[in-house]
């Protein structure tokens, strides 16, 4: 007796190509998500008024912030789970490798590496998460409580003093330190993965290819360069 | 990137008979046969010409053997010209060996150095189970083909030539994917063992033509399911099988598989 085949939505999501069309869309969700992060973080040049005023507005629309946060953390969980079991697949798929494992001719370290920066990232949004959002005191080296951070409103309100826990925050080496490792392998990650996508989705032909290998490398830097401007600044002593 | 090797011997340009002999030691994956172990095994050739293509040294190494009493290395050929797609030998670490758009059977001697030592290796994937020592299965391949390597056509008499127009360059992209001879080697390039160049390769060769519109969509749908089934694994961009590809075929046909399966979804062909 034949098993009754899954219906073609069910059965494309679980195919090899369905996978990493998942894994693509997702990707650029998240991609376009580091980019509005990265904006949103360089209100840090303008002052502490625009920032502070950003950060509040956006922790005070609890409407827009939880589904957004939902949203973001649903399309992480598809990446990962397209990657994952692609990869052990992928594995399956060649038990034996060659002689003394040679580097394929034609591959980059960024492709190469894709399984390992991608770990690398998910544990560091953890760390990330908890240093700025939830604002643990355990690992933000400074032994400071970030939820004390207030700043007073005129008409006697109080909202968070994201600012000066920047400024804190990035004063600490080791912050610094596992903040740009993290935002550099992010980086390292995406310069593979924003032309990889588009492969994916079916739009890398010869005219594109070079074109998006490059935009993906330039795209990369962009975002590594902004993001690595904020504890810059503060090292610099912008920021205090 | 390829790593160049300082040739043995003249370079080709040399006149025949102007050459130096050379000799290389093979270091040789030897298997009796499928699902049973296999080790390497080391020899020394006899004197080559190095203008001798790579095959004919492994006959010679092979009249060799059979003059001991052993027994030949096992390997696949057939045209000896790049156009069957039978040879396929992962020659240190690389299918098909140095030189971009080379069969195995294309290699010459001429191309390693005089007394290196060069490894010898089947098509490693889990969809090319080895038959004998260099010799794998490839029919995985042969069942994507039935899935839909076809097209339909009205049977009848022939048709005038030219009664379907095409575009100069849909004809030029058809024709250059139309140029994979199934050889597998990008399968086995890939570290991923994924035999995504050559079902794309397929799939743009029928699909991009006039004549392939009909089953455009359920054969890239098709071929891809059963490429999954083989146990080939998913493609992740890397570019090795492109690097490994005796015909060069690009990297742009795993693009437009990827487009046409999402649009066989789209369509209902799925
Ligand atoms: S795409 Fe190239 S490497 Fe793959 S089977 Fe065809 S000719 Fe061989
Ligand atoms: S023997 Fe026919 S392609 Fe090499």
């Amino acid at each position: 007796m034949q098993a009754r085949r899954a219906t073609p939505i069910v059965r494309y999501a679980f195919s090899a190509i369905g996978r990493k069309v998942i894994m693509a869309v997702t990707g650029l969700a998240l991609t376009l998500f580091l980019l509005l992060h990265m904006l949103g973080n360089l209100q840090l040049f303008v002052g502490s008024e625009s920032i502070n005023r950003y950060a509040h507005f956006l922790h005070s629309n609890l409407e827009l912030l939880w589904p957004a946060r939902i949203f973001l953390l649903l399309c992480l969980c598809l990446h990962i789970w397209s990657a994952v079991s692609l990869a052990l697949e992928n594995k399956r798929a060649r038990p034996v490798g060659y002689e003394g494992n040679p580097v394929p001719p034609g591959t980059t370290l960024a492709a190469r590496t894709m399984m390992y920066t991608g770990l690398a990232i998910a544990a560091f949004v953890i760390y990330h998460l908890l240093h700025f959002t939830v604002r643990a005191p355990a690992v933000n080296f400074a032994g400071q409580d970030f939820h004390a951070l207030k700043e007073a409103l005129p008409w006697g309100e109080e909202r968070a003093d994201v600012y000066r826990m920047v400024a804190l925050g990035f004063h600490q080496p080791v912050a610094v330190l596992i903040y740009l490792a993290g935002v550099g392998l992010l980086c390292f990650h995406l310069s593979h993965g924003l032309s990889a996508m588009f492969q994916s989705l079916g739009v890398r032909d010869r005219n594109w290819r070079g074109r998006l290998d490059r935009y993906a490398v330039w795209f990369s830097w962009l975002l590594f360069l902004g993001y690595a401007a904020v504890p810059a600044a503060v090292i610099s002593g912008w920021v205090k | 990137m390829i790593r160049r090797k300082k040739r043995g011997g003249r370079d080709a340009g040399t006149p025949l008979g102007l050459f130096r002999l050379m000799k290389v030691r093979l270091k040789v994956w030897r298997q009796e046969g499928p699902n049973k172990p296999g080790r390497f095994e080391t020899y020394e050739t006899p004197e080559l010409n190095p203008n001798m293509s790579f095959l004919e040294m492994l006959d010679a190494v092979n009249e060799e053997l059979i003059r001991q009493g052993k027994e030949p290395i096992a390997f696949a050929h057939d045209c000896r010209e790049g156009i069957c797609g039978t040879c396929g030998i992962t020659i240190n670490g690389q299918p098909h060996g140095p030189g971009k758009g080379s069969a195995t059977c294309q290699i010459y001697m001429r191309k390693f150095r005089d007394g290196e030592t060069i490894t010898l290796e089947p098509f490693r994937a889990k969809a090319f189970p080895v038959i004998k020592d260099l010799i794998v299965d490839r029919s995985a391949l042969d069942r994507i083909i039935l899935r839909g390597g076809f097209i339909s056509v009205r049977a009848g008499s022939a048709p005038d030539a030219n009664t379907i127009p095409i575009p100069k360059r849909t004809a030029d992209l058809a024709m250059e994917a139309a140029q994979c001879i199934g050889c597998g080697a990008c399968a086995a390039a890939c570290p991923n063992a994924s035999a995504m160049l050559f079902v794309g390769a397929k799939a743009s060769h029928l699909g991009l033509l006039p004549q392939g519109q009909p089953e455009r969509f359920s054969r890239a749908a098709a071929m891809a399911e059963q490429m999954e089934e083989e146990g080939f694994g998913a493609c992740r961009a890397y570019g090795a099988c492109e690097e490994a590809c005796p015909k060069e075929i690009k990297l742009e046909v795993i693009s437009r598989l990827n487009r046409d399966f999402t649009l066989a979804l789209l369509k209902g062909e799925l």
